[in-house]
């Protein structure tokens, strides 16, 4: 975990109530794709859990989804405007079991996660495979940004305004054999996903933190292996060690 | 060279700063980013005799100033933290620590407090009687000055250490509480807890903390808790331990003018990690603005 200042560089609307910022800042301590900052808000009690959706040369680039007064007020951030960010939180994905045809498979504003993801995939030599799940066409977005890392991408919306019309698990049949796959979204696609894959895999949660860090208890689970802080044992849990 | 010494029940502590059970673990994530051994000592995770998972989540809330959280004790029980957290704690952490204990039982309270009486590494029991006693109807022992006193009593009889009780809010006349553990034996007093609140989910329409409620904490509560040590100051003879809402160095000053030995800080570790090494190291900067050459000599200066 490291503090510091980040100075906002862009922060832009790239979706229906979805910003993507970038800050420049020290992303030295993020150790792993799938790791969270949490950010500390100007009149704000509790700092705000953020995933990372990529990091790379002192940029860190996040996307987030206004939902309560926290993401409300980061929408409205300008450029040079500075925060105050506890980076390298949580454990982050494990790429050593991917093998060479990994699935990841995105919901909402749980796709950003996956993308650092698939560039880390892809730059050790992996055929990645993604499915991104959206409720209808204005919520989309990244399929352009996956695709030019080298990823095979499958859309899907709820409504069937965009791509393959259904849940995430409809395009399961068009994606062809998968080693492995790595899973981030709301709980009930989680749920699906473990339900519908035939690998096993990694699932990202979110839950409602006080510290981030593992100090306070607050974000607990059961798994089979005890329980886990989802901000500190997790947000990535293994496929096998999950009791829904 | 102003002088940030108190003592505790005969503990000399470099400086009064303590983080608050609940709010620090057993230390291991805070030792990860600064030497923990700058803090006078702290409390650690409330223990109680069996291994609690706690509540449901969502546990934490968002509010003005503050927090709710429902975490529901969760521990690994006082076997483990026995025999697995304090050896690990013993490795970042060279003073007496504080053993926070919880209870559901008389019982309970006994056999916890007996067992961590023997640690070497334990300076001060500090003893949280705001959990519901399953054998009085779930009514919290902190309730009232005959159970609070009952536990103290209790306790008491079977340790050597200092016994601080940790003291609710949540109560119609805290100064009689803290009166008849004083009469029970206590060394000395905690407070406070949190308060009892509780926020809405607009969306839902239900309460946001899957328990319904929990405990508010952060520098909103910090006025109720200085007036509570006030007058609990008043009544009692035994060093008091004040705490809520507790965020810079001036509030330490604060809540030791209105008459705590030493204080603890909470919430503000959750939202700021550097909490405590941030007040410590700006104290004397705080003190010599307020021309205080001792700590000591401000123990309940407002009275």
């Amino acid at each position: 975990m490291k503090q510091s200042i980040f100075k906002i560089l862009t922060n832009e609307n790239i979706a229906d109530k979805v910003y993507k910022m970038t800050l420049s800042g020290d992303v030295s301590d993020i150790s792993a794709t799938g790791q969270f900052v949490n950010i500390k808000l100007d009149g704000m009690f509790l700092r705000r859990p953020i995933s990372v959706c990529d990091y790379e040369d002192g940029v860190l680039t996040l996307i987030y989804k206004v939902v309560g007064k926290g993401t409300e007020f980061m929408s409205g951030l300008k450029e040079g405007y500075e925060l105050d960010i506890l980076t390298g939180l949580g454990n982050g994905y494990y790429t050593g079991l991917a093998g060479d045809k990994p699935l990841l498979i995105g919901g909402g504003v749980g796709v950003p996660p996956l993308y650092a993801l698939a560039k880390d995939l892809i730059a050790n030599g992996k055929k990645v495979t993604v499915i991104l799940g959206f409720n209808s066409k204005s919520d989309v977005f990244y399929e352009e940004e996956f695709k030019a890392l080298g990823c095979t991408v499958f859309v899907t919306t709820a409504d069937g305004s965009y791509g393959i019309k259904g849940f995430v698990t409809n395009a399961l049949d068009l994606v062809g054999d998968y080693t492995y796959f790595y899973t981030c979204g709301p709980e009930p696609m989680l749920k699906a996903v473990y339900n519908a894959t035939s690998t096993s895999g990694q699932f990202s949660f979110e839950e409602r933190m006080g510290c981030g860090f593992g100090a306070c208890m607050g974000c607990s689970c059961k798994t089979k292996y005890g329980s886990m802080r989802i901000c500190k044992d997790g947000p990535v849990l293994v496929k096998e060690g999950i009791v829904w | 060279m102003v002088d940030t010494k108190v003592t505790l029940s005969g503990i000399e502590l470099d400086n009064p700063i303590i983080p608050a059970s609940g709010t620090f673990g057993f230390g291991y994530e805070f030792a990860e980013i600064y030497d923990i051994n700058m803090l006078g000592t702290f409390s650690f995770k409330g223990t109680t005799k069996e291994a609690r998972f706690g509540n449901p989540t969502p546990r934490i809330a968002e509010c003005p100033s503050g927090m709710i959280n429902a975490v529901g004790l969760q521990n690994p029980g006082i076997e483990k933290v026995i025999s697995e957290e304090l050896p690990e704690l013993k490795k970042c952490f060279h003073k007496p620590v504080m053993a926070n204990i919880s209870g559901f039982s008389i019982d309970e309270y006994v056999y916890c407090c007996e067992k961590i009486d023997k640690e070497e590494q334990v300076g001060w029991i500090e003893v949280n009687v705001s959990c519901p006693n399953v054998h009085g109807g779930g009514m919290s022992f902190g309730v009232c000055p005959e159970s609070a006193a009952e536990v103290t009593k209790a306790v008491k009889a079977v340790t050597t250490k200092p016994v601080y009780i940790k003291l609710s809010p949540n109560v119609t006349d805290i100064v009689s509480i803290a009166k008849a553990c004083e009469e029970a034996g206590a060394d000395g007093i905690s407070m406070i807890n949190t308060m009892l609140g509780m926020r809405i989910n607009l969306n839902t329409k239900k309460p946001i903390i899957a328990n319904k409620m929990g405990g508010y904490s952060g520098s909103a509560i910090l006025p109720v808790a200085l007036r509570m040590v006030y007058q609990v100051y008043e009544a009692v003879k035994i060093p008091i331990i004040g705490m809520g809402g507790i965020t810079t160095a001036e509030d330490v000053i604060e809540m030791m003018l209105a008459g705590a030995t030493a204080v603890q800080v909470g919430a503000a570790n959750l939202i700021e990690p550097y909490a405590c090494k941030n007040i410590i190291e700006d104290l004397p900067r705080v003190m010599e603005k307020y021309r205080i050459n001792s700590l000591k000599e401000i123990i309940g200066g407002a009275h």
